[in-house]
């Protein structure tokens, strides 16, 4: 193709595009498109795959059967979250494999957010709160994103999303309520939670690369900053509501802006976190390399099994 | 060489007296398999009460380039849809 017809081509696909039309797998797609969309749809499997790793730290040590069975079935939903946005990833003509392959050696990111540790109870609280809080506020906008696979996939998500948020305030606002003990556990959690579960709503805007155009995919319908706002907005009286206290010093109503004020975010660390260095990077990601390769024998015996089923029936029919 | 899990298709319908609807994809080893994974992946709420698994090397799509030829020639048929008739209003219940 000439780049007098690409440009042709490309014109008319923003058209599509502004007119609200979804793309499908099959339709011509710039070559930009799909590597954005499969860059930020795998590093949003990624990110609930090794999510599910700090909550699982604690299934087997909740304190009751109810947060058991509530803890692992969320840790469950976010596997079903990996593999839809996995599925919907491959619709643009990258295998399972690969994906898990720039995984495994870092050449795609998850979010830095589960590179925390989950050191208490009460973090799988916070976590439910903030961190999933803030996905809700992500990923809510996506399900009109303009990659028909995506916004399938994030709408099946978002409906499930809801009861992690929900349990996780439920878990705090048990501890807030209890002994002084207990409160000092919910208070230290959304210490330590809180910035960077604002961080996980990326950087600011004037830093942020992908922004313009990601607004004309739709796969951005608000900047990281407005939505950003929106989080701190609606999660500051919540914890007003249980009685804790938002770690920021700064932090005040203004009136004439009908939003509030916060102070500043420790950009360096999340960098930091970022680039390799946080908490737990080493011990997440070598977590998912070593289920990896144990489980091959898994996967081979099953391919096995398989192909022996079919070699007996097809000598049965001879 | 290395066999990776194949893709497959899946459909649930979530009701009896609605049709299988598409739900997405998964991969899994054989049948079975596909039918398990996909209880576990599409169907955690109740979603479902049946669900059918096809290999996605086994289905044959349309090609969007070829919209044109498929689509277009049923856009001038007016005369198939029944607003295209001219009736007086008097006539009742048709
Ligand atoms: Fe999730
Ligand atoms: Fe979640």
């Amino acid at each position: 193709m000439s780049e007098k017809e690409i440009k042709n081509l490309e014109a008319l696909f923003d058209q599509r595009i502004a007119r609200d039309e979804k793309i499908e797998p099959k339709d011509w797609m710039p070559e930009k498109y799909r590597k954005t969309h499969i860059r930020q749809i795998s590093q949003h499997a990624h990110s609930e795959i090794v999510g599910m790793l700090p909550e699982g730290n604690w299934i087997t040590r909740a304190p009751s059967m109810r947060r058991k069975v509530a803890l692992l079935a969320k840790v469950q939903d976010e596997a079903g979250h990996g593999l839809y946005l996995y599925s919907a990833c491959e619709t643009l003509g990258i295998s399972r494999d690969e994906l898990f392959e720039q995984l495994h050696t870092g050449k795609a990111k998850y979010s830095s957010i589960f590179n925390y540790p989950t050191i208490t109870w009460a973090d799988i609280g916070a976590i439910g709160w903030l961190v999933d809080g803030a996905a809700i506020i992500n990923q809510v906008p996506l399900c009109s994103t303009s990659y028909g696979p995506y916004a399938r996939a994030m709408i099946r998500v978002c409906k499930e999303e809801s009861f992690h948020q929900r349990q996780g305030y439920e878990i705090m606002m048990t501890l807030a309520g209890g002994s002084p003990e207990q409160k000092e556990l919910a208070q230290d959690a959304l210490n330590r939670w809180w910035w960077p579960s604002l961080m996980m709503l990326g950087p600011t805007d004037a830093e942020s690369v992908h922004t313009e155009q990601s607004m004309k995919w739709k796969l951005k319908r608000k900047t990281n900053d407005e939505l950003r706002q929106q989080f701190i907005d609606q999660t500051v009286p919540q914890a007003d509501l249980i009685g804790l206290r938002i770690p920021d010093p700064d932090l005040k109503w203004n009136e004439e802006t009908n939003h509030y004020d916060f102070g500043a975010i420790d950009w360096d660390e999340f960098w930091q976190v970022v680039k390799g260095h946080g908490p737990c990077n080493t011990e997440r990601l070598s977590a998912r390399i070593q289920a990896w390769e144990e489980g091959e024998w898994v996967r081979d015996a099953a391919v096995a099994y398989a192909d022996k089923k079919e070699d007996k029936k097809l000598k049965k029919a001879i | 060489m290395k066999k990776n899990w194949p893709l497959w298709e899946v459909f649930v319908r979530s009701k009896n007296g609605l049709e299988h609807r598409h739900f997405g994809s998964l991969h899994a080893a054989d049948a079975d398999m596909a039918l398990e994974n996909a209880r576990d992946v599409y169907t955690r709420r109740s979603e479902g009460v049946s669900i059918w698994v096809v290999p996605s090397k086994h289905i044959t799509a349309s090609n969007p380039e070829h919209h044109g030829e498929l689509f277009e020639p049923a856009q001038d048929k007016v005369y198939r849809h029944p607003t295209f008739y001219n009736l007086p209003d008097e006539v009742k219940h048709m």
